[in-house]
């Protein structure tokens, strides 16, 4: 197979995850409606209590809105990278899966091709959702948004193998309801996405061994950083690592018979 | 296309199980090109496993099979670059339109843009689609979407096309349109068909049968020779007589 093959094959599978996400516009909205709720009914009703002191990557007190953005566009990845995994069980049962995986070139490039052309979804929605704080008047450097681009891709991908990872063990689209109720809060939640890992090992030395346990905590910060221009090498290399880790692991794990297969008994005859 | 009368595809030994349940035991048969194969068998015989192996969804459990002479084992990618499958199940997304569909598939084999709208014209003309190639596939009857299916698997000029039960659920004249034009594809081309069906009007006299039952090939030959070394007078009648012999249908 040529390299122009496999750029090729990559832009087909891009190209249509575009032309989804532009039929699915509801989705859009959705995506950006939770962090923007989080941001401006949230965040507000703390911003007056809650001012973050100066903790790098802040060179300057900041407003708990500002300390909360680069949470909630992970959080925006997070959800896009379930949404992702959701859409390859809903292609594994409807049988598009096959199509792709048939595909005369290895399965582990197509497996990673579509999560990086859903990864480039998700950046429209985080690059949006950024522009829309900005109007709103909350305060990121520019030049940031440039820099947390390839942060903003490898948590993308990160999230997304995670994504892809659950999508090889649920059986059906039916149990998927379970991994948004059992993953994407606690991940959310047990993390520095809403308060700083100080103020969370001021209040609990437990909670905060989960949050450094929690990979999610180290794709919030590398964002964080990124936004102001520095670079946190330690969420760099855990980022890195469960990306691997992960991708790894699911795409060894990834099985096209389950979508074939219903409740144990072979659906293929 | 060069017609060699080489098997371009060769099953050795195949033999799956599902969990304890044995699905294929012992398959083997070949493919020629420039004919159609009918893979004859009921609802569970083994047909979509063969097609889930023969297509790298499912990994051969034991035995062997090439096509064109790769073996998927040590060579997928190669292997699976002339095959052109359309599946039973319907795997068009029905979002986009069949332009858009085609365009993707065409990508994934590598085609560039100019070549594909080409080969998607000429082909959607040949199955008389061509003027529905801006519709979104959900607009679209069974039949229709089926055709654009036979198209997409058409795109890159596959030298093996394999056809899982492609007219289930169609219409009667649908049904005979679609067997015709791939009858015509395997003639005019020189490409080969598997076409598994457990409908026995969709096999022509001269076309090349395997039957399966419960797994096992029951019998393999031109349908007439089949049907001669049955004792039967119709295609039918062999198939009732091959495979009522089947040891759990025996009791």
């Amino acid at each position: 197979m040529s390299a122009t093959h496999y750029r090729r094959a990559f832009g087909a599978i891009l190209v249509r995850e575009v032309l989804r996400f532009w039929q699915q516009r509801e989705r859009f909205l959705s995506a950006l409606v939770r962090p923007l709720l989080w941001l401006f009914i949230f965040a507000a009703g703390f911003r007056a209590a809650l001012g973050v002191s100066i903790i790098p990557p802040y060179a300057t007190y900041i407003t708990y809105d500002v300390y909360m953005l680069p949470g909630l566009a992970a959080m925006i990845q997070l959800f896009n990278g379930m949404q992702n995994s959701l859409s390859m069980v809903y292609d594994r049962e409807m049988g598009s899966m096959r199509v792709l995986l048939t595909t005369p070139l290895p399965r582990w490039y197509l497996l990673l091709s579509r999560l990086f052309a859903g990864v480039c979804v998700s950046l429209l929605q985080v690059y949006t959702f950024f522009a829309i704080a900005k109007l709103a008047g909350v305060d990121v450097p520019l030049a940031g948004w440039l820099l947390a681009l390839p942060a903003l891709i490898v948590t993308g991908m990160m999230l997304g193998a995670l994504g892809m990872l659950f999508a090889t063990t649920i059986r059906q689209l039916e149990n998927f309801a379970g991994v948004m109720n059992f993953v994407i809060f606690p991940m959310f939640f047990v993390s520095s996405a809403l308060y700083p890992l100080w103020k969370i090992r001021e209040a609990n030395i437990w909670l905060y061994w989960l949050c450094q346990f929690n990979p999610f905590t180290h794709a919030v910060e590398l964002i964080r950083f990124a936004l102001y221009r520095q670079f946190n090498g330690l969420a760099a290399l855990i980022v890195l690592a469960s990306l691997a880790g992960f991708g790894t692991v699911a795409v060894a794990a990834f099985d096209p018979s389950r979508g074939l297969a219903k409740r144990g008994e072979p659906a293929a005859d | 296309m060069a017609n060699t009368g080489q098997p371009v595809l060769t099953l050795h030994g195949i033999t799956h199980h599902y969990g304890a349940k044995l699905a294929l035991d012992d398959v083997s048969f070949d493919v020629a090109p420039g004919r159609l194969t009918a893979l004859l068998g009921l609802n569970g015989a083994g047909k979509t496993t063969i097609f889930s192996l023969v297509t790298g969804l499912f990994s051969a459990q034991a035995g062997r099979f090439e096509i064109t002479g790769r073996d998927m084992r040590t060579s997928p990618s190669q292997a699976l670059e002339p095959l052109g499958v359309v599946f039973q199940q319907p795997t068009l997304d029905l979002d986009l339109t069949v332009r858009q569909n085609l365009m993707y598939f065409a990508g994934l084999r590598g085609m560039s843009r100019t070549a594909a709208s080409e080969r998607i014209l000429s082909t959607l003309m040949g199955l008389g689609m061509a003027e529905r190639l801006d519709e979104r596939v959900r607009a679209l009857n069974g039949g229709h979407r089926r055709r654009v299916e036979i198209a997409r698997a058409l795109l890159h000029e596959p030298r093996i096309l394999l056809l899982d039960e492609p007219t289930v659920g169609l219409d009667i004249p649908t049904r005979r349109a679609i067997v015709s034009y791939v009858h015509e594809l395997t003639r005019t081309r020189g490409c080969a068909a598997l076409w598994a069906t457990h409908l026995i009007d969709e096999i022509e006299p001269g076309d090349r049968l395997i039957v399966i039952d419960r797994g096992q090939i029951k019998a393999s030959g031109e349908a007439k020779a089949v049907m001669a070394s049955a004792g039967a007078a119709s295609l039918a009648e062999a198939f009732d007589k091959l495979t009522a012999q089947s040891p759990e249908l025996a009791t």
